[in-house]
């Protein structure tokens, strides 16, 4: 097989993950058919959280956050095991985030630094490259101590989260507003061709209906940089920032396969540097290193001379025209121990805050089967995967509402949508374990089982209609989805300000029902600020944030309830 | 490549590859992780019933060690309660930063007292903790437990989060709960409350007295106090109750602060049956045992015997 071949080899394979990853997203969605016939549990025909499951840095961080690797997470040894004897192949073949990077950074430039020298020598290895490194140090300290932050930066999360939370509900705005905007002419063919367009546009792509997420303008900024600085220097996410890169690159330290260069064939015309993705010297006379090859192949492609080859045991004695090869990352010391230092004084410094338990967020309604706040912060990867899937648009990336810590974790708003009864979705989509598979009667409870709770509802005296206001209302009844209904009515006689007599039905809540799904705050018909409201409260994952000692003792923690399964 | 060569690659890297899968599989959790059901033991502390000692005594003098030392001697003395050798764990009730005189805590003089009657009746160790409503150490030291039992040769202990052990305490109203380790790990169980007014509860005596066992929030318990109260004195039967009847905290309980409402009675009782024991303090108080709960409560859980005097009961003043 010629080298042309397996570089197209490796396009394909970039395509066909990168297709993949984005339909698992896609896929990541409630269509599917309930049957009403049978009362069975809704789940989804495909795995898929899969590829966050196959994210070694995933499965490191969370194994260090919290002492195992949950379930899926073994299939990050399918990446990594490979990337300790070939090195970072996951980068050049595989990662969508890579890929798009690539494509981006490919694209025909009007800069000069992205022509002839002024490329050659952007492709040469850099200092800022060592960033990564340090970075990745400083998450992974940090995760040891119990605060997961590598989801920020991790290329899988990220792009799960930045396609589902985001780029696909922009899209879908902008469908419609393109939609509208043709059909405002009242041109009927015009009209009728446009809904011909957007119909199979938005059955493939577009949410069954439109979803409207919290705070994704940071996650948008994030992302969009990311696309963008490629223009003004090639793949600087993946050379200088990614720290799942540079977990790979530690990992390639004894790689048995490499780039072997024959300095006698080569004539030093530079093509090799033209096309190098991973800046990593491919050129004769420069040592080249390991720990930056994204493995694409481009420069071995592009050599006329064939003076570059990568096989299996290259030769590691170097010469003075051609010196020997490097599988160690370019980090001092000294660095590398602050930023282990630096990660580790992380932690310490998040909890000495008032956010985590001291002065914790009352409306911090995490999704059902979330486990408690301190093993959460151990598992969420922020990858968005929950918040896609939820059928009713209730779950949404936080900004600070539980402390920077949990930038970007899962938060329920009631307002916007409630957690429907007999849905578990987002415990089964939940690739860590940060948010636990529920069974239906774990989820609604039954005879034997407590149901899962996520907060209790208050009634607003002052605003509420009947209590206030003198006029009959009861939707957070009608709305109540417990069995028997958590809000209960007394009707009582009251007389308005001109005297008249008049019977409305006032709301009670009954906390030992309630299971905090937010319908009756959803439904409320005061519009701005309901009179009904769910807070935290009472929610199953923890032991202290309760109010009533009955409930308690009838309830099971989340962690009571993972051990049975 | 040379063989030497090749051998030495690999096996790096297959040595690496071959840490990373152990460490994946070890660590693979296909279930859940480390949970751990809570304790469950019931603990029991009594020392078997004999029939030649009333089950409550009651001595007043104006000198509280012979008040104590009398009352003790009329139930079997201390060495039918600890034998050489024995853990002894003191539950004094050391709830407030108040001083001995408002009648808050238990007197230190008491404390002391038993820790060198356990220790001379050869206990191995004597232990004193409580958690207290006001801050810990303040508590501790205004009280004046801290040095009284310290000097008497006691271990003290201010709990911290780590002195507490998730239990399972197996009642009606309370199942887990954090309780303070050093009640779980010791042989003999010395409960030594004061007479207090409470408003939720009527009276807080002996039986209310083991709230200062659990952590948590404890605020949650008065929804359910009575039933509260029964769970943990069912939990915790203690080797012997000793209250300080000395001075009793007529009103402003639990806490107190004014003298006026402290009321001098130099009287101390000893009991091996803790409702007995509560039923005749509350009287203290102006209480008939029949009106309060918790201590009804109790009787009806087979804890004990509010009519003190069918119980055995010996009078001396």
């Amino acid at each position: 097989m010629s080298i042309r071949t397996v570089r197209n080899l490796r396009r394909l394979s970039q395509v066909l993950f990168f297709l993949i990853f984005c339909w698992l997203i896609l896929k990541t969605n409630f269509e599917v058919n309930v049957d009403s016939d049978a009362l069975s549990e809704i789940t989804l025909p495909y795995p898929v959280s899969i590829a966050l499951q196959f994210d070694p840095l995933v499965a490191l961080a969370t194994l260090l956050a919290n002492g195992t690797l949950f379930k899926g997470l073994l299939w990050s040894l399918v990446i990594l095991i490979p990337t300790i004897f070939i090195g970072r192949f996951f980068c050049g073949w595989v990662c969508p985030l890579g890929s798009v990077n690539h494509w981006i950074s490919e694209i025909k430039s009007e800069r000069i630094s992205f022509r002839g020298k002024h490329r050659i020598e952007s492709n040469r290895y850099k200092k800022y490259q060592r960033i990564k490194y340090y970075i990745f140090f400083f998450v992974i300290a940090a995760a040891l101590l119990g605060t997961l932050q590598t989801g920020l930066l991790d290329p899988l999360p990220l792009v799960a989260r930045s396609i589902g939370t985001f780029l696909l509900p922009t899209m879908d705005v902008a469908a419609q507003t393109a939609l509208d905007w043709v059909k405002s002419f009242g041109i009927g063919p015009v009209s009728r061709t446009a809904q011909a367009v957007y119909d199979p546009v938005a059955s493939l792509l577009l949410n069954f209906r439109p979803v409207h997420f919290h705070g994704i303008l940071t996650i948008a900024f994030l992302f969009v940089a990311i696309l963008v600085l490629n223009r003004v220097f090639t793949r600087f996410w993946c050379r200088g920032i990614c720290p799942l890169g540079a977990m790979l690159g530690v990992f390639s330290r004894f790689a048995i396969f490499g780039l072997q260069k024959d300095e006698k064939t080569c004539d030093h015309c530079n093509l090799c540097l033209q096309s190098c993705q991973g800046a990593d010297n491919p050129d004769v006379g420069s040592t080249w290193r390991q720990p930056e090859c994204h493995l694409c192949l481009n420069c071995q492609a592009a050599c006329p001379q064939g003076s570059l080859n990568f096989r299996f045991f290259p030769k590691t004695e170097g010469t003075k025209e051609n010196p020997a090869p490097t599988q160690k990352i370019d980090i001092s010391k000294r660095k590398a121990v602050a930023s282990i230092v630096g990660g580790a004084a992380l932690f310490p410094l998040l909890r000495s805050g008032d956010a985590f338990a001291e002065n914790s967020n009352d409306r911090l309604i995490r999704p059902p089967g979330a486990v408690a706040e301190d093993d959460f912060l151990a598992r969420c990867i922020r990858c968005g995967q929950c918040m896609r899937v939820c059928p009713n648009n209730a779950l949404h990336p936080t900004l600070l509402e539980s402390g920077f810590e949990g930038l970007w974790t899962p938060i329920l708003i009631p307002r916007i949508g409630y957690c429907e009864p007999t849905c578990t979705l987002c415990g089964q989509v939940c690739p860590t374990g940060a948010i636990l598979e529920l069974t239906l009667a774990q989820k609604v409870g039954d005879r034997e089982t407590p149901p899962n709770r996520i907060g209790t509802a208050f009634i607003d005296r002052g605003r509420c209609l009947p209590w206030a206001m003198a006029t009959r209302c009861i939707v957070c009844e009608e709305w109540c989805p417990t069995s028997p209904k958590s809000v209960y009515l007394k009707e009582e006689v009251i007389t308005d300000r001109n005297g008249h007599e008049l019977t409305v039905q006032r709301p009670y809540i009954d906390p030992n029902v309630c299971t905090g799904c937010g319908a009756c705050e959803y439904a409320c018909p005061v519009v701005d600020k309901p009179a009904v409201y769910v807070t935290s409260v009472g929610e199953s994952r923890s032991p202290e944030n309760q109010i009533l000692l009955r409930r308690k003792t009838a309830s099971r923690t989340t962690r009571e309830i993972a051990h049975e399964n | 490549v040379k063989r030497r060569e090749f051998l030495k690659r690999t096996s790096k890297a297959t040595a690496l590859a071959a840490v990373c899968g152990g460490t994946g599989w070890f660590f693979h959790d296909r279930q859940w992780f480390n949970y751990q059901p809570a304790v469950r033991s019931r603990h029991d502390f009594q020392v078997d019933a004999d029939s030649r000692w009333p089950a409550l005594t009651l001595t007043r003098r104006e000198d509280h060690l012979a008040a104590l030392h009398d009352a003790l001697d009329n139930i079997g003395s201390i060495k039918r309660f600890v034998r050489p050798g024995e853990k002894v764990a003191i539950k004094p009730n050391v709830g407030w930063d108040r001083t001995p005189a408002q009648a808050a805590n238990t007197s230190p003089v008491l404390i002391g007292e038993m820790v060198r009657l356990c220790l001379a009746a050869g206990a191995a160790k004597v232990v004193i903790t409580d958690l207290s409503c006001n801050e810990t150490r303040r508590c501790f030291l205004r009280s004046g437990i801290k040095e009284a039992a310290e000097k008497a040769g006691a271990e003290v202990i201010l709990p911290t989060e780590e002195d507490f052990v998730v239990t399972d305490l197996g009642g009606k109203m309370l199942n887990k709960w954090p309780v303070l380790r050093p009640f779980l790990d010791a042989d003999r169980l010395i409960n030594i409350p004061i007479v207090k007014q409470h408003s939720l509860s009527s009276c807080t005596i002996g039986m209310k007295n083991f709230y200062g066992t659990l952590g948590g929030r404890r605020n949650q318990l008065h929804q359910e106090i009575d039933q509260s109260i029964v769970d943990l004195a069912t939990f915790f039967r203690p080797t012997l109750t000793v209250i300080d009847a000395t001075r009793v905290l007529m009103r402003g309980g639990p806490q107190g602060g004014s003298l006026d409402d402290v009321k001098i009675e130099n009287t101390v009782l000893c009991a091996t049956d803790q409702v007995a024991a509560d039923a005749r303090a509350a009287e203290f108080l102006g209480l008939e045992a029949i009106r309060v709960g918790h201590i009804m409560l109790a009787e009806k859980a087979g804890l004990g015997v509010v009519d003190y005097r069918a119980a055995g009961y010996k009078e001396d003043i």
